[in-house]
């Protein structure tokens, strides 16, 4: 057996940080490491310490490697920081991957029931073996009961050597196992055999430490797949036509847990809501096409190779002008690309779906937090523009839980159902024409099926048409049409929801804009940036097509950087060619490796681009 | 062009139905489709059903693909909404449509390019999943709007005008409806408006997918003598093997048949569908026994026609969908949003 601490002559530099690191754990997936990896990112939670988590996993079910990455910071950030600071490796197969990503002067935890040979290690890293494996089987005589114990085990060698309340953790696994009371025992007995062994082995606490704080308050913990159907929810979605794709599928089974939960009826428990796993994508949105024209509130979420399949369906939708959510959780592209990344790589494919002059709104959400309400807010413009809404998540915020501040609901807030002629109106003869711009924003009014016995029945079709719904190939009525719907996303710039704007400490040249999961980082690298002396004010973009305070922001900088999760600069293209500007104002910042964009990233990019703006007038001058 | 207004003028002796309206009320624009095109006579058919069924014809949803078929909503039900989709598609479109409110009545006009091609798998799916809906697929076996190319129902051996022989085997709709779960499943022929009538309207009183095959002969590109969707091969190999007539509930049952040869089948809405036996050995309510009979008679020739298929308490996609009473479309705040207090509750469990 080999020694609990490996000796090395020279000792290397301990890492010495409380509340502020990142412990990653590599697993092999199916091994049922996830829900004790969650439980600890929750146990430094329930300790009142900011953290959040990010699930690196394959595109299989069983045995291939899995990551969970904890960034913890009393300071709040919590994007991802990149680096690690604590590894816990217990998948031989991505062993030196995992040991080349700890900083020098970090710490490795690994299962030294068998021999790994002096060479498998860093001599600038702190190795620290633990025999998991004998500990586990020692105790443990079923196979399936040794694989989950050795991972509530490590758990409990961690407890230990990073000094964390051992009852928060204790309390969780009574919450999580409520009512099975074997379970609880077991756990608890398994997560006391790794901290008692570290105690008595191994030096604890490291120069790594947890100390309880309050900097967590109210604050939950959540993803943004669960948030955006909760939020689906509340905002009085009843039809949702999906098809299974990575990393959407748990958005719509979210909305259909949260539906039976909260959306039977009473008396009856029958369902208010209609959810159909649909035989492709081309079918569930044309099921959502349906429902919309026929005035109810329908979604779909799925991802970039389901936004190619559903191209034909949001042209029609556009053109007939059909209420419509599609909550697109973006992952590594194009093609298959990587299922289970992350990226911010649809926006062109979304903004422009579809054969033909197509414009189509977006949202970005940053968070879970704003995942809940944008949701409901895509309902509601969906409504009013009687159009596609693109919802644009992605992997990251989607299917990684992150600590947001908690959700509320004004419980003033009504359903805007948008422009509806009513029997009533129809039976008083307002006039109704479907493609008819009354009210002068572009938007006509429509009527649903089944309202009044003699007026407001039209035909839908996706062929050009009149202002009355007729069918028409005259020049004149195709123009008036297309000019009606230009002006319509016009006044979507005013409807969507409004850029964020966060001024500089200091006057500067410089500007920033950003969106969706980046703006965690971004957040955190302001502050690095500040402290580089270097300044920037920064626009944070929330919808497309852009309000015209973007277009402003804009004029007021010399130049802008535009920072996104893509190679292309698809949010770049889109506010040169949408707002007609000198494509050398927008610098891009791009980050696109499938993982999540890191402060770190962002500060050395915008700083190399500073000093090199900064100094090429000067060069120029001497040329 | 394709939308001709009628003119208003009606005959002031119209016969009404119930309702009051006339036969006018439930006609459309006039058809720009060929003169003698089946699809009229269909159109014709759904007009006299709806008209006989005294259905409110704002209640009436119809909706479409793209194709000639597809077309013809525009030539009935003027005062319907009516909705022509993309290509192959109106299952999907329906199916929501449907999800939305329960409480009209379905109607899915398609031809054979447009569900025995890309609309296969949306034709399969909506009557695995028993949408209730009226699917009616116009079937001539060829793409009439682009000028004669085989369909996927185009006889195997045939040849278009221009020349070209058809390899590919053809589909049966009527086959695949059977085996895919549709619970009311029939053929008949553009040019028999007396079968083709009644079997429409106990389609739509029907509760859950009912699927009808009318071979429509296409008099511009398919309607030689040798292909099975011509007007004189149809007429010649047409085996009807049951006489429909639809009965709402409260009409005496007048018709009088040989004791033996009729069944009535009572309907989930009260009407009454009696079948007169015109095969002695044919049993609609049997699927198996249906399956088998129609691939022996396809194999001689035969265009097997009538109610092939009946299953009357099958349900349909909101009864498994357990779905409420109420549309869904009506629904509101208070029947929709959970509230403040669940989301406390929400956030508190996420802590």
């Amino acid at each position: 057996m080999p020694k609990p601490i490996e000796a090395t002559a020279v000792m290397p530099k301990q890492i010495e940080a409380t509340n502020d690191f990142v412990v990653k754990f590599a697993n092999v997936n199916g091994s049922g490491s996830a829900s004790a990896n969650a439980l600890f990112a929750k146990s430094v939670l329930r300790m009142g310490i900011p953290a959040s988590s990010r699930n690196i996993f394959p595109s299989n079910i069983q045995g291939l490697p899995t990551w969970y990455e904890v960034r913890i910071s009393a300071a709040g950030h919590l994007g991802r920081r990149g680096g690690v600071d604590m590894m816990v490796a217990m998948n031989p197969e991505t062993w030196d991957e995992d040991i080349a990503e700890i900083e020098p002067g970090g710490y490795l935890l690994y299962d030294s029931t068998r021999d790994v040979p002096q060479s498998k290690f860093r001599d600038d890293i702190n190795v620290i073996g633990a025999p998991l494996t004998e500990i586990c089987n020692r105790t443990y005589t079923q196979m399936r009961e040794r694989q989950l114990f050795k991972n509530v085990i490590y758990l409990g060698v961690l407890s230990a050597l990073l000094d964390m309340d051992v009852d928060a953790t204790a309390t969780l696994i009574g919450e999580q196992f409520k009512g099975r009371d074997k379970l609880i025992e077991a756990n608890l007995h398994a997560l006391k055999l790794g901290r008692d062994w570290a105690a008595e082995n191994l030096r604890c606490p490291l120069g790594l430490r947890l100390k309880k704080t309050d900097k967590v308050g109210d604050k939950i913990f959540v993803n943004g797949n669960d948030t955006s159907a909760l939020g689906a929810v509340y905002g009085g979605a009843t039809v949702c036509a999906w098809y299974p794709i990575t990393p959407s599928s748990s958005l719509a089974e979210a909305f259909s847990a949260h539906c039976h939960r909260y959306r039977r009826d009473p008396e009856t428990k029958q369902h208010k809501f209609a959810i159909v796993q649909a035989e492709d994508e081309l079918a569930s949105i044309g099921m959502v096409v349906g429902a919309g024209w026929n005035g109810a509130r329908a979604f779909t979420a799925t991802s970039g190779p389901g936004i190619s399949l559903m191209q034909e369906f949001i042209g029609l939708a556009y053109f007939a002008e059909i209420p419509a959510v599609i909550f697109d959780i973006q992952r590594g592209s194009p093609s298959t690309g990587m299922p289970t990344r992350t990226q911010q790589a649809d926006l062109l494919s979304a903004a422009y779906a579809s054969h033909g002059d197509t414009k189509h709104v977006m949202i970005f959400p940053k968070d879970p937090h704003e995942a809940f309400t944008m949701a409901a807010d895509a309902l509601d413009l969906a409504d009013r523009l009687q159009t596609p809404i693109f919802v644009m998540l992605d992997l990251d915020i989607g299917m990684n839980d992150w600590l947001i501040p908690p959700l509320e609901w004004d419980p003033n807030r009504t359903y805007d159902r948008g422009k509806v002629m009513t029997a009533e109106e129809l039976e008083a003869g307002v006039e109704f024409g479907r493609y008819l711009d009354v009210d002068g924003d572009g938007i006509p009014y429509r009527t649903l099926p089944g309202t009044h016995p003699r007026r407001g029945a039209f035909f839908t079709r996706g062929t050009s048409k009149d202002r009355y719904a007729r069918y028409s190939e005259e020049g004149h009525d195709y123009v008036d049409n297309m000019q009606r719907l230009l002006h319509k996303f016009d006044t979507a710039k005013r409807l969507v929801p409004q850029p964020e704007k966060r001024a500089a400490k200091k006057a500067t040249k410089f500007g920033v804009l950003y969106f969706g999961s980046t703006t965690v980082a971004m957040e955190e690298a302001f502050e690095a940036l500040d402290a580089r002396d270097v300044h920037l004010d920064a626009l944070r973009l929330r919808g497309f097509p852009f309000a015209d305070e973007v277009a402003d922001f804009i004029a007021d900088h010399e130049r802008v950087f535009v920072v996104e999760q893509n190679r292309d600069a698809q949010m770049r293209t889109l506010l040169t060619s949408e707002l007609e500007l000198d494509p050398a104002k927008l610098v891009p910042i791009l980050h696109y490796d499938g993982t999540p964009i890191t402060a770190r990233f962002i500060v050395k990019a915008i700083a190399d681009m500073v000093s090199v703006v900064t100094l090429a007038p000067l060069r120029k001058a001497h040329s | 062009m394709t939308y001709i207004t009628k003119p208003r003028l009606h005959h002031p002796q119209l016969p009404t139905n119930r309702l009051g309206y006339t036969r006018r009320d439930y006609e459309g624009s006039v058809s720009t489709l060929c003169a003698g095109c089946g699809h009229d006579s269909i159109s014709a058919a759904i007009i006299q059903a709806c008209f006989e069924l005294s259905l409110e014809p704002h209640r009436i949803a119809k909706l479409s693909g793209i194709g000639c078929s597809s077309k013809t909503p525009t030539y009935f039900l003027g005062k319907s909404h009516g909705f022509n989709s993309v290509h192959g598609r109106m299952p999907s479109v329906l199916t929501g449509a449907n999800l939305a409110n329960r409480d009209l009545v379905y109607l899915g006009v398609s031809g054979d390019g447009d569900s025995a091609s890309i609309g296969l798998g949306q034709f399969a799916h909506c009557l695995r999943r028993g949408v209730n809906m009226v699917y009616i697929v116009e079937n001539n076996g060829v793409y009439g709007l682009t000028k004669g190319q085989f369909s996927a129902t185009a006889d195997k051996g045939s040849k278009t005008r221009r020349g070209p022989v058809n390899n590919d085997s053809p589909i049966d709709m009527v086959g695949l409806a059977l085996q895919l779960g549709a619970s009311y499943v029939a053929r008949s022929f553009s040019g028999d408006k007396n079968q083709l009538v009644p079997l429409i309207k106990g389609a739509i009183e029907h509760e859950g997918a009912a699927f009808i095959d009318v071979v429509s002969p296409c008099v511009a590109f398919n309607n030689n003598p040798e292909s099975t969707k011509s007007y004189e091969y149809v007429r010649s190999h047409n085996e009807a093997v049951n006489k429909l007539d639809f009965m709402v509930g409260r009409e005496e049952i007048t018709a009088d048949y040989a004791p033996g040869t009729a069944v009535n089948v009572v309907q989930h809405d009260g009407s009454v569908l009696r079948l007169h036996k015109l095969a002695e050995d044919y049993d609609p309510t049997d699927k198996v026994a249906a399956m088998d009979y129609l691939a022996r008679h396809h194999s001689t020739g035969e265009v097997v026609t009538g109610l092939l298929y009946l299953e009357e308490d099958h349900g349909d996609l909101h009864h498994f969908l357990d779905t409420v009473a109420a549309p869904l479309n009506g629904l509101g705040e208070a029947e929709l949003c959970p509230g403040e207090d669940i989301l406390a509750r929400y956030n508190a469990a996420h802590r």
